[in-house]
């Protein structure tokens, strides 16, 4: 993107001084201001965080093998999928990529030199540990058994475990997502390299911007809610639980509030990280930037506007039901206007199979998936039907892990070489995004016609004709964890043992590829100047290599 | 980076100059003002759908509080305002002495205004058994129309607690801006620490402004003349 040429040739890693050895000592990575550390610090916590709620998953799998339940009792299986959810929905996937590839990105694709407000961003990492902190605590004195969404009253007088912990968890590790949220958005107004106007900014950029829009006014609220249902249950005064008082339809319109748009937190920086992926491996410029661009604000507005869809069977009234049916439709427009340009940007490109890439066009079959189905669930007919069922578990999941961990672990790949100097051995890699694919598909889509047949979600025990389906789904569970752990070895062995990458080894497009590998600390000798659009691989000079 | 400037003091090394500097400072606390409104907001939100789903409860509660201490705070919060914004325009015509002595007089004022919250508004609640939690007791005139109250008083301690709590976060702010005042840290080129400052004071002041009539005020006492 720069008119700047590379100059620093196969320099090698050890002998010239970047960010990764500019200090060393537990103290300079506990204390550093360094975006491109405070990224690996969040890596390696929410990597934690990942396995820890994957243990609980496997745990799941296993005990629905039979159908009277193989493992544990109804009430540990309770625990379990609460646990799981919990933790991979606030500690890992909402911090994924904004935290991880939005920390070490985002200064570096602007041409900046840090984030606007370091220390602010090393006082996020900080919180995010002391919130898991505590959701680890729960786990361990007890477990929580309320389900990921906390719905009163099970959370409030129904429930003897640990809530209170588990909720001031989640409460605290809110205000890391904030002080992120606002770090971008400051960064991106102020700190964009001369030349860089909006226009020319990577998709990457506007996803995470949109993100960060949320973050801002959506995790207060699930702040608050998440406060008040603390008071109820310290005090013992009624807020939310009908027993004394409190409404608990009111703590679902609140939690949705929040939580519809988070599952937009959790997508968006994925769609921004396939918008880079797909140019790179394609060699093409975007396909209609300027829709692609603005339909991530346009989902990032929508979806304030849909939360009632969560509550079409929860005392709504129908035309409340009516009207948030309309509005979920129309959050699938921006969605697909994504999908379609992808494709489009993929049409007469010349492809290649790399990792990354393999992961990028997992996404786009996974997501359309998962949106698809979402449309089911939109129609108010249909959701009576599949609401609480199976049906809604694989719809999140095709999103969620097909989705957005597919397109997380695609970054991974992607920015690896940039991120520690080093490649991972190639052949490792693409089968590891084949056997993710494989074991993804058999584990959900057996879900999908197991909610169609009326299997409910939470349920620790099942009629034996679902039995079937179930163990498809249980092997699929045990491919897919094969499937993760492959890249963590390989990736892990690369740091030390993978041959030296070079600036740029896929020949990519885009500011941060013009520095070093693993970058210096200040990011840029000199800050860029911009002269040409994002993704111009039409007029490319670089080669991959 | 090879060649380095001699930098102006209180430069941050990620920016360009000190003119981006301070527009990430401003542009940083009024995202973070965004965040604060939607907090107080989904507070004032639950408040409302409960205020009319449970009014004859909420208006009994209204009617317990002390309206003149509440009064009388308003007026103390707006003075710290104006003295706040007053400390601001002698940093940019540069003086020093006026800066120091507003920025203590907003402190005072945001002081006093915690101690008439704290040691009169409270200890009454407390001594009339109003502190839901600790010794809150329903009292029999209230009868079924009253079963409620405790909600009222709940989230009346809950939201003017997280803004007194807004409220000691800001005097610890002035402390610090206090001192880097009298040593001179701000001049009419650089006072964006200060102005930064501001704008959150006022924002407290604001949320008080909206937290005065919806818990004081709209109990009804003045539109319908009182029991
Ligand atoms: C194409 C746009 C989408 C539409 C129209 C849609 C629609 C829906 C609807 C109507 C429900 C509620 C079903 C019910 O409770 O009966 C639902 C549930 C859910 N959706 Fe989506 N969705 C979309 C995209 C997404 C995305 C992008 C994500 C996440 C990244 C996501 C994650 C979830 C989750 C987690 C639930 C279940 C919540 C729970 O009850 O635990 N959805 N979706
Ligand atoms: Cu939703």
């Amino acid at each position: 993107m720069s008119t700047a040429t590379i100059d620093v040739h196969e320099v090698p890693t050890g002998s010239r001084v970047n960010y990764l050895n500019a200090q060393y000592g537990v103290k300079s990575w506990l204390l550093t201001t360094d975006h491109k550390r405070i990224a690996l610090l969040y890596l390696a916590s929410i990597t934690l965080m990942f396995f820890v709620g994957g243990f609980f998953a496997v745990l799941m799998r296993l005990h629905l093998i039979e159908p009277q339940g193989a493992l544990v009792q109804p009430e540990t299986y309770n625990k379990l999928f609460t646990m799981h959810g919990v933790i991979m929905v606030f500690f890992f996937l909402v911090p994924s990529i904004p935290a991880t590839l939005g920390n070490f990105l985002v200064p570096m694709m602007i041409g900046a030199r840090d984030l606007a407000f370091p220390k602010l961003n090393l006082l996020s990492w900080y919180i995010y540990v002391i919130g898991a902190i505590f959701t680890l605590y729960a786990v361990i004195s007890g477990g929580v058994d309320t389900g990921w969404t906390f719905y009163t009253p099970y959370s409030s007088s129904f429930s003897h475990t640990s809530v209170v912990p588990t909720a001031l968890g989640v409460f605290i590790t809110g205000f890391s997502s904030i002080l992120t949220g606002l770090n971008f958005v400051v960064t991106i107004h102020k700190m964009r390299a001369p030349g860089l106007t909006w226009f020319r900014l990577p998709l990457f950029i506007w996803a995470i911007y949109a993100t960060s829009i949320i973050f801002i006014l959506g995790t207060p609220v699930i702040a608050i809610t998440l406060f008040l249902l603390f008071l109820e249950r310290v005090l013992h005064i009624g807020i939310f639980d009908p027993a004394i008082g409190g409404d608990p339809i009111l703590f679902q319109h609140l939690f949705w509030f929040y939580s519809h748009p988070a599952v937009y937190i959790m997508i968006l920086p994925g769609m921004g990280v396939m918008s880079e992926l797909i140019t790179c491996f394609s060699r093409k410029r975007i396909f209609g930037y300027s829709f692609v661009a603005f339909s991530s604000l346009a989902i990032a507005i929508i979806s304030f506007l849909v939360w009632g869809h969560h509550m079409f069977v929860t005392g709504q009234s129908i035309y409340a039901g009516l009207i948030f049916s309309v509005l979920s439709f129309m959050v699938a427009i921006p969605s697909a206007v994504k999908v379609f340009n992808w494709t489009a940007t993929l049409y007469k490109g010349s492809i290649s199979y790399d990792a990354p890439m393999l992961y990028a066009l997992g996404f786009i079959g996974l997501f359309t998936m998962g949106g698809l189905t979402g449309l089911f669930l939109a129609s108010l007919a249909t959701d009576v039907h599949l609401n609480g069922t199976y049906f809604i578990v694989a719809h999140f999941h095709y999103i969620m892990v097909g989705g957005a961990v597919m397109a997380y672990l695609g970054g991974i790949h992607f920015w690896w070489p940039k991120i520690t100097g080093r490649l991972y051995p190639d052949g490792w890699a693409r089968f590891a995004a084949l056997v993710i694919f494989v074991g993804f598909n058999l584990t959900f889509f057996p879900q999908f016609m197991l909610g169609y047949l009326g299997m409910p979600r939470r349920y620790a025990v099942y009629p034996s004709e679902f039995q079937v389906l179930n163990v498809m789904s249980s092997a699929g569970a045990s491919i897919l964890g094969i499937g993760y752990l492959i890249p963590l070895i390989y990736l892990i062995w690369s740091m030390r043992y993978g041959p030296t990458a070079g600036p740029n080894p896929w020949g990519a497009k885009g500011l941060e590829w013009t520095t070093p590998s693993p970058p210096p600390t200040e990011n840029f000798e000199e800050i860029p100047v911009v002269t040409e659009e994002a993704y111009d691989y039409a007029h490319s000079t670089v080669i991959r290599g | 980076m090879a060649i380095h400037h001699a930098h102006p003091p209180g430069f941050a090394h990620q920016f360009e100059d000190m003119q981006q500097q301070r527009e990430a400072g401003s542009l940083g606390m009024w995202v973070f003002l965004l965040t604060e409104m939607m907090f107080f907001g989904g507070l004032f939100a639950t408040y409302i759908v409960y205020r009319a789903l449970y009014l004859p409860s909420f208006e009994i509660g209204s009617h317990l509080l002390e309206v003149r201490f509440g009064a009388l705070n308003t007026a103390v919060l707006i003075g710290s305002s104006l003295t706040m914004a007053l400390a601001i325009h002698s940093a940019q015509i540069g003086k020093r002495g006026a800066q120091v002595g507003f920025l203590i007089t907003t402190m005072i004022l945001g002081a006093a205004f915690l101690f008439i919250k704290f040691t009169f508004e409270w200890r009454h609640d407390y001594v009339e058994h109003l502190v839901p939690g600790f010794g809150f007791a329903i009292r029999p005139e209230w009868g079924a129309p009253g079963a409620h109250v405790p909600m009222f008083f709940c989230f009346y301690f809950f939201m003017t607690g997280l803004h007194a709590l807004h409220m000691i976060i800001g005097i610890g702010i002035l402390a610090v801006l206090t001192v880097m005042a009298h040593r001179g840290r701000f001049t009419p080129q650089y006072y964006s620490p200060l102005e930064v400052s501001g704008l959150y004071w006022h924002f407290v002041d604001i949320v008080w402004i909206f937290l005065f009539p919806l818990l004081y005020l709209i109990g009804g006492r003045y539109l319908r003349g009182g029991h």
